[in-house]
């Protein structure tokens, strides 16, 4: 579903991936995982084209993505939630929705306000509210949400544990699940290693941009040097 | 009473265009966070359009689908403008769109110019509406009725559109976060385009419809334009409701400034202006702006650092030419250069705050016409000496620039920009309606210099020691801990501030040397010319300075003074020629578009590439 190939991005001269390569598969959840500032972002960013890599490719569902403005991206099936969230709060809920919105695919779930109001039902009794006076949690279900209202085949979730309470993480990683069961292809970049665990089949390691690990967390499990050596603080 | 209505009903009518126009700024800047300066080009546009479409069109239909179709031309034209001059340049820094729109303006002069000529039309009275109606007593006109139950409409229309619609709950939230938007497969530039579309259509419908009231001219896109950015700002940019309440406020206190302070009424808008902006930075019902949501675009700054052994050989080469000059050539050239090494002064002060402090002063005319006048006002008044009067020009100024520098520095980005052109324009206003003292219209004349200095060699000569003196000043303060601490808090006003440093007062000092050394120029400008004129403190004035900063280099130190001469020699060339503004103008729009590192920038970056310099690290 999706090929990333010897990607190098820069923000202005500073080199943050390196020729970082990976792919994800139709209906696989992968975790981004590394620490702060190994490049998880950056490499999100550089899959929807946010960033623009200045070699290697990004190609999804057989196109070659790489350089294309990223609502052309975002059109082809990929949604991204950013980690800062970035709600309109202008806004109400409801229009922060319809701000997603793009048409039904043939080949992905199809979310209406209604369904997703289902998944997450604090955001059904604000839903006349602006963005503004929202809880970290309330903002994180938005982004997704609204992120969905695109149908998207692929999502991007930016660290969606971080800044949020324990349960509410847990509910977080019932919804992962849940999407996919739907279908959805997700990769999340995560610094909770328990978090991405629960939720994901496969595990990408990041460091200093570039891959240090490839593999299923059983394996990851029998590395603890691995961890040791790229996750642990 | 009777007359306390009719003139509510006046201020009520004039305040349509005023909405149109500003609600259709305010939504541009919303959107695209560009203030487009054209935008009083394109209210010109609409009205000589909509003066040709009416003379076409038959009775009252052609004359209400005039107005309609004048929106739809100016609309389309905006699209064009946002197509060819903007979209290169959304992602540079403000001032570069900025320019780019100041651009748009010379342009659209010229070819008004070329079209429908020089002669100022009247417009067409309005059919079926020709005549006045009683209230009270007082006559007021049927047209001004009908304008008064349409502005309602068309606010109503934008609220709908504003908060009812997709595209409106698109536009919002691209004014909020124009990136996200788009990661959410919304193609920003159509919305763009669309708000561009919409924008400048609103400012042809406003040209259009004031034409029973007023008619077209030429200088009906400057006039309106202060007034426009008065309006938007009380309203708070990219506010509807907040451009009519704002537009209805102005036209209203226009209307009994005429008819109880007739001297005072164009003080009064920016008077206004002012105290809103003091009570409520963001206007009335704007919004706080986000620190950093206008942060410089692209590669980082490079360090500064002293000229080397070569930079100052050429420089003291320069200057000995500049000192021989008057033993080679006629009294023209020492004319035209004392000009130049005046507005090279004018021009560096101006870089001093702006490149080096990061602030952009949309009003720096008002301290070079303000030490002007100073210095001119003490001659007229009280014989003061030549050279007593000229040490007060920047001390007059500096004054100035103390005074509204504290009021400045409290905003910051477009909102302080806007409160340097308020102050400007109340100086501007001053100095043109405060006719007993300052002369209005005709200026203060026969202010000449001392006897010692009354030659052309003479007057050359302390130009130059006094213009490069300046200059070398300002180089020497960048270089100075002030120059560092006010770079510091141009790239990070947070950080400054952590590492102790008073931004504040930092960027206050750096506003007051500025103002002065601007006075300093206006002291040389006007013994030179022996006269000084309220157009000296014109808001184009103020834009010659950002002009010449940018075409010679805003990210460099020397572009201020090599824009200043290059445009001046430029000038004296290009306006031999019909439509030399046209030309200008293309050339300053190629300019932001193909070469943005202006001449110095561009020299240097050629001169690396081909390895006269050697490229400086950082950042490794």
């Amino acid at each position: 579903m999706l090929e990333v190939t010897s990607l190098n991005s820069f923000y202005s001269k500073a080199h943050i991936l390196n020729d970082l390569s990976f792919s994800v598969g139709r209906g696989e959840v992968v975790a981004l995982l590394g620490r702060n500032g190994a490049g998880k972002t950056t490499t999100m960013k550089s899959v929807m084209q946010l960033v623009r890599p200045k070699s290697g490719s990004v190609v999804f569902e057989g196109t070659d993505i790489t350089g294309q403005p990223p609502h052309r991206v975002a059109r082809l099936g990929v949604g991204f939630v950013p980690e800062e969230r970035r709600i309109f709060t202008d806004l109400t809920i409801l229009e922060n929705l319809e701000v997603g919105r793009q048409k039904a695919r043939s080949d992905a779930p199809v979310w209406t306000p209604e369904a997703l109001f289902e998944i997450f039902p604090n955001l059904w009794e604000r839903r006349h509210n602006r963005g503004k006076a929202m809880s970290g949690g309330e903002q994180q279900m938005l982004t997704i949400a609204r992120t969905l209202m695109g149908n998207p085949k692929l999502l991007l979730l930016d660290e969606p544990s971080e800044g949020i309470a324990p349960v509410i993480v847990e509910q977080m990683a019932k919804t992962i699940l849940r999407f996919k069961q739907e279908g959805l292809t997700v990769i999340i970049s995560e610094q909770n290693l328990h978090f991405a665990g629960a939720v994901a089949d496969r595990a990408v390691i990041i460091e200093g941009g570039e891959k240090k690990f490839d593999g299923s967390f059983s394996t990851l499990e029998k590395q603890p040097e691995i961890r040791d050596a790229y996750l642990s603080v | 009473m009777g007359l306390f209505v009719a003139q509510i009903l006046t201020g009520l009518a004039n305040a349509a265009a005023l909405f149109l126009v500003a609600s259709g700024l305010s939504l541009i800047f919303g959107v695209t966070r560009i203030v487009n300066f054209a935008h009083g080009s394109l209210y010109m546009l609409g009205a000589y359009f909509g003066i040709t479409l009416m003379n076409t069109l038959p009775g009252a239909f052609g004359f209400w689908s005039a107005i309609l179709l004048s929106g739809l031309i100016i609309g389309l034209i905006g699209v064009i403008i946002e197509i060819c001059v903007l979209r290169p340049v959304y992602r540079a820094p403000e001032l570069f769109q900025l320019v780019a729109t100041f651009g748009v303006i010379l342009v659209i002069q010229d070819l008004a110019l070329m079209i429908w000529g020089a002669e100022d039309r009247l417009g067409p009275r309005a059919p079926g509406l020709k005549s006045v109606v009683r209230i009270m007593g007082e006559p007021v006109p049927q047209y001004d009725l009908a304008l008064i139950a349409i502005t309602p409409f068309i606010l109503l229309g934008l609220w709908w559109l504003i908060t009812k619609t997709r595209i409106g709950i698109l536009v919002r939230a691209a004014t909020q976060d124009r990136e996200m938007v788009g990661a959410l497969g919304v193609n920003q530039s159509w919305l763009f385009t669309g708000v561009f579309f919409l924008g400048s259509a609103l400012a042809g419908l406003g040209g259009a419809i004031q034409l029973p009231k007023g008619g077209a001219d030429l200088l009906m896109d400057l006039n309106i334009i202060s007034s426009v950015f008065v309006v938007v700002v009380i309203g708070g940019m990219g506010s509807i409701p907040g451009a009519f309440v704002a537009s209805v406020l102005i036209s209203v206190l226009n209307v009994f400034g005429v008819a109880y302070l007739p001297q005072s009424t164009l003080v009064l808008m920016y008077v206004v202006m002012a105290v809103v902006l003091l009570l409520r930075p963001y206007g009335l019902f704007g919004r706080e702006e986000k620190a950093g949501e206008h942060g410089q675009a692209g590669e980082p700054d490079r360090p500064i650092r002293p000229a080397g052994l070569y930079g100052r050989i050429a420089v003291a080469a320069l200057l000995a030419v500049l000192a021989l000059i008057p033993v080679f050539s006629g009294s023209f050239t020492q004319v035209l250069l004392t000009d130049i090494i005046i507005f090279c002064l004018f021009a560096a002060s101006l870089q001093f705050m702006l490149s080096t402090g990061g602030l952009v002063s949309f009003g720096h005319a008002a301290y070079f016409g303000g030490g002007a006048y100073a210095a001119a006002l003490l001659v007229s008044y009280s014989d003061t000496p030549m050279e007593i009067a000229f040490m007060f020009a920047p001390l007059a100024a500096g004054l100035l620039a103390i005074l509204f520098g504290w009021f400045c520095i409290r905003l910051s980005g477009v909102y302080f920009a806007m409160l340097t052109l308020a102050f400007s324009q109340l100086i501007w206003s001053a100095a043109f309606q405060w006719y007993e003292v300052t002369g209005g219209d005709d200026g203060l004349v026969n202010i000449w210099p001392a006897k010692w200095l009354s030659g052309t060699n003479a007057y050359y000569y302390f130009t130059l020691i006094v213009g490069v003196g300046g200059i070398i000043l300002l180089r020497h303060l960048t270089h100075a801990p002030i120059g560092y601490a006010l770079r510091g808090t141009r790239d990070s006003a947070r950080q400054a501030e952590a590492t102790g440093i008073n931004v504040k007062l930092i960027q206050w000092t750096a506003f007051s040397i500025a103002g002065a050394l601007a006075g300093l120029a206006g002291g040389l400008f006007v013994f030179s010319k022996g006269s000084i004129f309220p157009n000296e403190l014109e808001i184009a004035k103020s834009f010659d300075a950002l002009i010449v900063v940018f075409l010679g280099g805003v990210k460099t130190l020397s572009g201020g003074v090599v824009g200043a001469g290059f445009m001046e020699v430029a000038k004296d060339w290009l306006t031999r020629l019909e439509y030399w503004r046209l030309i200008l103008g293309l050339v300053i729009i190629g300019v932001v578009i193909i070469a943005p590192d202006g001449i110095v920038g561009t020299l240097r970056k050629v001169s690396e590439r081909i390895g006269l310099r050697r490229t400086e690290e950082f950042m490794k």
